[in-house]
């Protein structure tokens, strides 16, 4: 039977302070959504556990009552994917936010979840080391978000995303079992569980700490910026540089419409008849990057950039890199809300996809703006839309499906770095089939067999796929014409 | 290639029918590795050949019965090389090999292992379905990440049918130095130099000597060496060959060889025989006829993990994986391979 909430007050009080349960409305709406405001939902009651032992106290209460259960970091996820149950519990990690251990020698840090992921490389500058993985959101996003998510960032062209960069998790299941995965060693026996656990999206288990590799800093970095006359151009710049064997830290592009609307806001400099823009960041050893430096900069200008700008010191290199950073605001100046989609193609595909995405844009009367992660063929097209106006949301959610359906076309994927969530369920449909599905529902019952962390998410079930499948007709052939139909 | 995943699934759903437990065969460089078992085989070189590769993206998409030098002679042409340096302990050995084994070269702390590079992998399961998990592009979090789940699974979760693998551009230059030191100098120093930016990509200690790979340009390979010392050796690619595939002296013993993992700091262990390392002192190989449990109680003590490589037939050649762990295990088990009739029992007694 469904526990009343004066019930639910109750139990949690018993196993935590009385701060630490909020169940009035005004205490909840703050955590109604994420970063995806498109989707809002209050849950019953809000917990803020400070140590591991209230959220193994709280989880084995959730489990005894059947409550869902949503973990949260800081909130700042793309796709929803930390958007309350309406009849459960959310799992808010603000408080347990210590750094449990800097080890200098064996270059890792051990803390806990709700730590921030820039404080990790706070914490770690005095003996020159760094957490690589630098999401755009790091100054508040969380080290358990970013395991949840798989986080990427500017600089995981060279350095990797989370999962290169996690060496052990403790991690509590829903039967109330630790399990401890990985270790300052490097690998471990079994199974890859830890690889698991990246990027599932808080589906599998609560992440109650975890050890990070550190990586000394580099010694000095380089940036370069690039202007093209034609889009192709820059795309085909992308493909050479790294085929030539430079892998860059940061390889970004910014279209015609971006640079506009990012030089309207803070003036960072950028050729404003550019019809694209790539940003180049080197870094490493002194002695490699004079080298490397220059052959970039011929291969920028092999491939028809009008211009190729080398920042002579390091604030003019932070110049360049404000704007790329400014340009979520910038292009947020200019319109009442945006989507911001994520698929990821191979990089020869860049100019083809950009070209097919103007042209969507013209079919569904929307703008967007490109402003991307290059170097790993992760886009992220921003549709421009007002949700005041009727229907246009719906117009947004579809051009966005488009874009990611394009991207699987092109031999790419759905969600580069911002996951699955609640946003792209439709989409999952269209990337993988029932019985691969059905993979994925065995893989989370083996980790949580009631099923109560984070439900409705990451991965859609064979019903909604068969109703969005039916709505989507692809040649002639209903995708998964061997299932039910309900 | 006379298989194709039609056959190949069409005998594991006969096997799977029958309740026939499979020993999966690549090239069989590395049926030393994991526990021994008596089972049907299911040979897979014959499902081999390169599918896609270009090199401008930095990825091959192969078949798993294609040999380890068919690829890397492939891909050495363009420059290019599989980021994990996989040894070949053999001269058949195939990609599904490597991968489901696991194992990663000296190259491991500077650009990863196995699983790090893997993009995307085809399997057929335990029920002889066909399953495309990941894809061709380096960030990809759509589903969980059965991939990389696959990568040193023994075969026991599903038979990898083609792999799409990122690949990394060969350095510009390579020069090994070699340098006289004690062992726990040597630990020290690599963890010392680990706290730099120097591109060291390799470290191997043979007991008396620690040899250091550098990369990069020729002037920067100079300014390290200045930092480092010590000697240039001749023919640095095939030192580091000779290390992968343990054909170097210091694995010349006939004691069981155990492949040991710890915090790359520690201290030489105390476990009598000879020892050598890599991985900046993370990985240990201890030559010695020191029993099983001794070993792992030493290693635990040192918060690491003790695998025996090479070595008679024991009941646990990998760590015993705690109650709570090992139920995760079986029910993944269970998952991909509800028969149980892939590689049943290489990896633990269990499953």
């Amino acid at each position: 039977m469904r526990a009343s909430l004066s019930e639910l007050t109750k139990r949690f009080h018993q196993v935590l302070p009385e701060d630490a349960v909020l169940v009035k409305h005004e205490q909840l709406a703050p955590y109604e959504c994420d970063g995806l405001t498109a989707y809002r939902q209050v849950p019953r009651v809000a917990l803020l556990p400070a140590t591991s032992e209230q959220v193994r106290a709280a989880v084995a209460l959730c489990r005894e009552l059947e409550l869902p259960i949503v973990a949260r970091g800081a909130g700042t996820s793309l796709s929803g994917g930390a958007l309350p149950h309406p009849e459960g519990v959310l799992l808010n990690f603000a408080r347990l936010n210590r750094v449990l251990e800097i080890d200098p020698q064996n270059r890792t840090a051990t803390v806990e979840p709700g730590v921030r992921n820039l404080a990790i490389s706070e914490a770690a500058r005095p003996y020159g080391l760094y957490y690589a993985p630098d999401p755009s959101s790091q100054i508040a996003c969380t080290i358990g978000g970013n395991i949840a998510e798989n986080s990427g960032g500017i600089h995981c062209l060279k350095y990797g995303l989370t999962v290169h960069n996690i060496q052990a998790l403790k991690v509590l299941t829903t039967d109330g079992e630790i399990l401890e995965l990985g270790g300052k060693h490097l690998e471990s026996p079994g199974f890859d569980l830890l690889a698991l656990m990246n990027g599932s999206e808080g589906m599998l288990g609560v992440v109650l700490q975890a050890t990070v590799k550190l990586l000394p800093q580099p010694h000095a970095r380089k940036v370069l910026l690039a202007a093209f006359s034609d889009v192709r151009d820059a795309g085909n710049a992308v493909a050479a540089i790294i085929s030539h064997g430079i892998i860059p830290a940061g390889l970004e592009m910014m279209d015609h419409f971006t640079i506009q609307a990012t030089e309207q806001y803070c003036s960072p400099g950028y050729p404003k008849d550019a019809a694209a823009i790539l940003i180049c960041e080197l870094d490493g050893y002194e002695e490699e990057l004079a080298n490397q430096t220059e052959r970039a900069r011929q291969l920028l200008e092999q491939h028809q950039a009008t211009q190729v700008r080398l920042a002579s010191n390091e604030q003019e290199a932070e110049v360049l890199w404000q704007g790329r950073k400014a340009a979520f605001p910038a292009l947020g100046n200019l319109t009442p809300d945006y989507y911001c989609m994520d698929g990821t193609i191979p990089r020869k595909h860049l100019a083809e996809v950009l070209e097919e995405i103007y042209a969507l844009s013209g079919k569904f009367g929307l703008r967007v703006a490109n402003v991307f992660h290059a170097g790993d063929g992760n886009l992220h097209p921003l549709i421009l839309y007002d949700a005041n106006e009727q229907g246009q949301l719906e117009k947004a959610e579809e051009f966005g499906s488009e874009i990611l359906q394009l991207c699987v076309r092109m031999g790419g994927t759905i969600t580069g770095e911002h996951g699955v969530g609640v946003e792209k369920l439709n989409q999952m449909c269209v990337q993988f089939n029932s019985k691969e599905l059905q993979t994925f529902y065995a893989i989370k019952s083996a980790f949580d067999e009631h099923g109560l962390l984070n439900p409705g998410k990451a991965i859609p079930t064979l019903h909604r796929c068969a109703e969005f499948g039916a709505m989507h007709v692809h040649e002639g052939k209903l995708p998964h014409a061997d299932l039910p139909r309900f | 290639m006379t298989d194709t995943k039609e056959t190949i699934a069409a005998r594991i759903r006969d096997a799977a029918r029958h309740k026939t437990a499979l020993q999966l065969l690549g090239g069989n460089t590395k049926a030393f590795y994991g526990r021994s078992i008596q089972a049907t085989p299911l040979c897979l070189a014959d499902y081999s050949g390169v599918v896609e590769y270009e090199p401008s993206e930095l990825y091959i998409t192969a078949r798993c019965g294609t040999p380890l030098t068919a690829i890397e002679q492939i891909i050495g042409e363009e420059n290019q090389m599989l980021p994990f340096e996989p040894p070949h302990f053999g001269t058949t050995a195939t990609l599904g090999g490597a991968i489901a084994a696991g194992l990663a070269g000296p190259g491991r702390v500077s650009s990863g292992t196995v699983r790090d590079s893997m993009l995307g992998a085809e399997i057929i399961n335990g029920k002889g379905e066909y399953l495309c998990f990941g894809g061709k592009v380096m960030k990809n979090v759509a589903g969980y990440d059965v991939s990389r789940l696959m990568c040193g699974a023994l075969g026991t979760l599903g038979v990898l049918m083609s792999v799409t693998l990122r690949l990394l551009p060969k350095p510009q230059c390579e020069q090994t130095v070699v340098i006289a030191e004690a062992p726990v100098d040597a630990i020290h120093k690599m963890n010392a130099w680990a706290l730099t930016p120097m591109p060291i990509t390799a470290t191997f200690h043979d007991g008396k000597s620690l040899y250091v790979r550098l990369t990069g340009s020729s002037s920067t390979i100079e300014k390290c060496q200045d930092e480092i010392g010590g000697e240039r050796i001749e023919q640095s690619e095939l030192f580091w060959i000779r290390v992968r595939e343990q054909t170097h002296e210091a694995f010349a013993s006939d004691a069981p060889l155990w492949r040991i993992q710890v915090p790359p700091s520690t201290d030489p262990l105390d476990i009598t025989g000879p020892c050598a390392m890599e991985w900046n002192g993370a990985l240990r190989w201890h030559a010695t006829h020191t029993d099983a449990s001794t070993i792992r109680e030493v290693t635990r003590q040192a918060g690491g993990q003790a695998c025996q490589f090479r070595g008679p037939a024991i009941e646990h050649v990998f760590n015993p994986l705690p109650s709570a762990l090992l139920k995760i295990h079986q029910r993944l088990k269970h998952a991909f391979d509800p028969e149980g009739i892939l590689n049943p029992g290489k990896m633990y007694p269990q499953f």
